[in-house]
């Protein structure tokens, strides 16, 4: 699904990937943890062609993400889904029209993906606060309406960008949990964060592996997670 | 063509879940409707304007370049002798299509105004007048001046050159500066419309970088918002354009001896003309927008 072979990074020209070389098979669970500004959040954007790798190659579906033009990239994030931590919306549309808004611009809306958007307001829990507006709801909620939105168009992959940064444990394990459903149901999940309370939680639930950041390399982590 | 007419076509139905995403309001909108309206008022007042200065200046030029006058100065036994003989000239001279003596009271009333309604015209050493109205390949002047010098040597050849070229050359200069003003309008509108367009963008930056983030093609989201400002764009235009329609409408009218301030005003088929004004701002606005979208797109991952 996913594959780095000796992916570097530079910005500013300061190195924050270093011939990094790992692959995230189909139907995987992964973490990907490491301090604070290791580079987490470039991987996973390297990961959706939100950022081009300075070396190396990246492949997504099989396609080298750098050969993409604007509109593959387009396409390629229709498949991808993303979540982030201070995840943005459509301040002037209720919460429903935002989850379905990437039915919208790949023009699939339609009866079915009202279907869709039903079934998964149900889902995440969000029936309720459907005609609400972003503003209107708490960060929990806007964390699942992330999730929502990710998972409209029924990517095969989802990056989850430190999702649980902004609610409680409750919450957390809440979101957690719709995503080792996701993960049962044969997507590739890779989450970003530094709550290892969380990992060890998914740890009991699913079988994921941890990759952890350290000195611009990309490791493995051990059993000891 | 049908390609550009569908495609046309297509933009002005546009796309309403995609328009959708783009927020409706903000004083973006108040500004880019105010800019174009502005603009157009002033276009319609420049482009009015200029058709004014051009319609003075064919008329000075076909009104006065067709006429000439021949003025006899001397006493009244030699004025009726040359008179006469100028009529004799004229009425062999090819080209001229018709002459007249201005008469006693004709000369009163140009007099009126200096003299009053009661001038005695037997106190006043008048000349005689004789106007000459050419026909449209006109005449020898040189040869008619030759032979009235000849035949009557007391009359004085005007052919109004003199003081005419003048004016009309004042007339074309003026035209030519409302076509310049009007320029200068239209490019000052494009430029209020990107940057209106730019800062309207700028404000969505967030909507924009969403609608990338959750697979939304340049194409599509320069749509949503080129579309949005072309018709903000049109419908500012428009505005503008009646407004200045309109205050050309109630210039007051000095009915037959209308100046050039009060004939401002197009005529006939010229109140047709500012049409095009929205027009260009709408293709003003749509590119501004499409060129402002594109750039801002293209600095987005």
């Amino acid at each position: 699904m996913i594959e780095f072979q000796g992916v570097s990074y530079t910005y500013g020209g300061s190195s924050l990937l270093d011939e990094v070389s790992f692959a995230l098979p189909q139907g995987s669970f992964h973490f990907l943890t490491g301090p604070s500004g290791s580079g987490k959040t470039t991987l996973i954007k390297l990961c959706y062609a939100a950022l081009r790798a300075s070396a190396g190659q990246i492949r997504v579906f099989g396609k080298d993400a750098a050969t993409l033009d604007r509109d593959g990239v387009a396409f390629l994030r229709r498949n991808v889904g993303v979540v982030h931590q201070d995840c943005q919306f459509l301040d002037h549309l209720s919460v429903a029209e935002n989850i379905a808004l990437p039915t919208v611009v790949s023009g699939q809306a339609g009866a079915r993906s009202v279907g869709n958007l039903q079934d998964l307001l149900n889902w995440v829990g969000l029936a309720e606060v459907a005609n609400s507006f972003p503003p209107e709801i708490s960060g929990g909620e806007r964390q699942r309406a992330a999730l929502a939105r990710a998972l409209i168009n029924a990517p095969d992959i989802i990056l989850a960008d430190e999702p649980t940064g902004n609610i409680d444990w409750e919450m957390a394990q809440r979101l957690l949990k719709l995503l080792i459903e996701l993960n049962k149901m044969g997507k590739t999940v890779l989450i970003a964060t530094h709550d290892m309370a969380l990992i060890r939680a998914a740890k009991t639930q699913v079988q994921s592996r941890v990759l952890r950041i350290q000195a611009k390399q990309v490791w493995l982590a051990g059993a000891d997670l | 063509m049908k390609g550009i007419f569908e495609n046309i076509l297509i933009f002005l139905i546009g796309d309403a879940q995609a328009e959708r995403m783009v927020p409706p309001t903000g004083f973006t909108v108040r500004l880019t409707v105010f800019a174009a309206a502005a603009m157009a008022f002033l276009a319609t007042m420049a482009l009015a304007f200029s058709m004014a200065t051009g319609r003075l200046a064919d008329k000075w030029t076909s009104e006065l370049s067709r006429s000439s006058t021949i003025r006899i100065a001397s006493s009244t036994q030699q004025a009726i002798a040359q008179r006469d003989a100028v009529l004799g000239v004229l009425a062999t001279t090819p080209g001229v299509e018709s002459y007249r003596v201005i008469d006693t009271e004709e000369q009163r009333q140009l007099l009126a105004p200096w003299f009053g309604q009661e001038i005695d015209l037997e106190l006043l050493p008048v000349p005689t007048l004789i106007e000459i109205v050419e026909r449209p390949g006109g005449f020898d002047a040189e040869n008619l001046q030759f032979r009235l010098a000849a035949e009557a040597p007391a009359a004085v050849f005007d052919t109004h050159r003199r003081w005419r070229a003048p004016l009309v050359n004042a007339a074309n200069r003026l035209k030519i500066l409302g076509w310049v003003a009007l320029a200068l309008i239209i490019a000052s509108l494009a430029v209020m419309v990107t940057l209106a367009a730019q800062s309207a963008l700028a404000a969505n930056h967030q909507v924009i970088s969403v609608m990338r983030l959750i697979g939304a093609r340049d194409g599509y989201i320069a749509q949503a918002f080129v579309r949005r400002f072309t018709i903000r764009g049109l419908i500012g235009a428009v505005i503008g354009v009646c407004l200045g329609l309109l205050a050309l409408a109630l210039m007051p009218s000095a009915g037959g001896v209308a100046g050039f301030l009060t004939g401002l005003a197009p005529t006939g088929w010229g109140w047709l003309f500012p049409v095009w004004i929205p027009i260009v701002t709408g293709i003003i606005a749509f590119l501004a927008t499409r060129r402002a979208a594109n750039r801002l797109l293209r600095s987005l991952p």
